[in-house]
């Protein structure tokens, strides 16, 4: 298990000895609770939840007093408060910025795809490799729980692919794809695809380092998926409709469908799609282009500032 | 339930912090959520029931505090605060309402002996 994320029993195939290191990175100081200006109030909203303890009636004050000591004597082991303010997501995102120093140094587009299970991610990749390899190196990275068929979809293809298997984890983190970025020779101005593990909530909460995300939705899921799931469609900047061949079958409202997803998030791309019969991938494409270019152009230019 | 890879990292932040600072027990840990952050409040709850009940957490009480989002109504041209990304503007009752902030999920600090 890997405590640093917490990613459970994933395994990153073809495993070897990468001696990666954690780095630690913090600052904040201690302050004595008694000293602390710690009441930052009840304002109206807040939905403070207490404990069955009585000592901390309150966050706005805290009283020594009636600590489980019950008094406080300087030098005898009291209670103390340290003021952490740190983001839980903060290691991760330690991980997700050198994700993306990484890719930045080879102007590699990096793109994060979220669906729910079965909404054709990989089909819709490897119909896009097999029309852009001759152009760009793609890679890619697959996340899932167990096997690795997808990677070796994938690789039939010609591309290179790593599996990530997470075992019971419901997302990638940055740490894994750190893991699948070392085991992978990427090229100046390739794109790299990272399609996570199927599932439309979890994965939109971690920063893998990419350039974006790319939400896919299948036509027999439901018009009001995004609705359902907004975490996803707010954190995408493309959405793929794909499975469009089977619109004639359906009662899928598009539209409808199309405007769900722009009431979360108005900036949001859209393509209609099919994996199967290729339509609306010349659009796709062309967008990946674009996207590319952009990402190599901005390797030519001089570092920017990591914060 | 990425709820519990939270947690994870949620504990781990607190164990490194106990060598730094040296303390051997946490009484209180004071959460704050961002109401935009896709985070159950009561799942990271059950999770650290479930996985943070050893070592220095044993006895700790986790205080969660829900942080309201922030958002940008393009129609009042001004910051308000949102609960839900479906939240109309508070102001005006519009839809027009970008959300702009309060998605993290924070240790605010720890109550330790």
């Amino acid at each position: 298990m890997c405590i640093v994320c917490g990613c459970g029993t994933s395994s990153v195939e073809e495993k070897s000895a990468l001696g990666m290191q954690h780095d630690h990175h913090h600052s904040h100081g201690v302050v004595h609770a008694h000293n602390d200006g710690h009441a930052q109030g009840h304002d109206h909203f807040h939905q403070v939840e207490h404990g069955n303890n009585a000592n901390v009636a309150s966050v706005a004050s805290i009283d020594f007093g009636t600590g489980a000591a019950g008094l406080s004597i300087s030098g005898v082991s009291e209670a103390r408060l340290i003021r952490m303010e740190r983001d839980v997501r903060s290691r991760n995102d330690e991980h997700a910025r050198r994700n993306r120093s990484r890719l930045a140094e080879t102007g590699t587009l990096a793109l994060n795809l979220l669906s729910s299970p079965g909404s054709g991610k990989t089909s819709l990749l490897v119909r896009t490799i097999y029309a852009l390899k001759d152009r760009f190196s793609i890679s890619v990275i697959e996340g899932d729980q167990r096997t690795s068929n997808d990677a070796d979809r994938i690789r039939a293809t010609g591309a290179p692919a790593v599996q990530i298997n997470t075992g019971k984890g419901c997302h990638l983190d940055a740490h894994m794809v750190e893991h699948g970025i070392s085991r992978l020779n990427l090229e100046n101005g390739g794109i790299l695809f990272i399609e996570n593990v199927g599932n439309l909530v979890c994965p939109a909460s971690f920063d893998l380092g990419e350039e974006s995300k790319i939400v896919v939705l299948s036509v027999t899921e439901g018009e009001d998926k995004p609705l359902k799931y907004p975490e996803a469609f707010a954190a995408a900047e493309l959405l793929l409709l794909n499975k469009a061949d089977l619109l004639p079958h359906l009662d899928f409202d598009v539209g409808l469908c199309l405007a769900n997803a722009l009431k979360i998030n108005p900036d949001l791309q859209t393509l209609v799609v099919s994996a199967k019969t290729g339509e609306g991938l010349p659009a796709f494409h062309a967008w990946l282009e674009g996207r590319s270019a952009r990402a190599a152009s901005a390797q030519s230019r001089p570092a920017k500032a990591e914060k | 339930m990425h709820e519990m890879a939270l947690t994870a990292s949620l504990v781990e932040l607190i164990e490194i912090e106990s060598q730094k600072q040296s303390f051997s027990r946490v009484l209180v840990v004071r959460l704050d959520i961002g109401a935009l952050g896709g985070v159950d409040p009561e799942a990271i709850r059950f999770c650290f029931e479930a996985s943070a009940r050893r070592g220095i957490l044993d006895s700790a009480r986790l205080e969660i505090r829900i942080i309201p989002g922030k958002g940008w109504c393009v129609d009042c041209a001004k910051p308000v605060e949102v609960f839900d990304r479906f939240d109309a503007c508070p102001e005006c009752g519009g839809c027009n309402v970008r959300a702009t902030g309060g998605d993290d999920i924070r240790i605010r600090d720890l109550e330790v002996e």
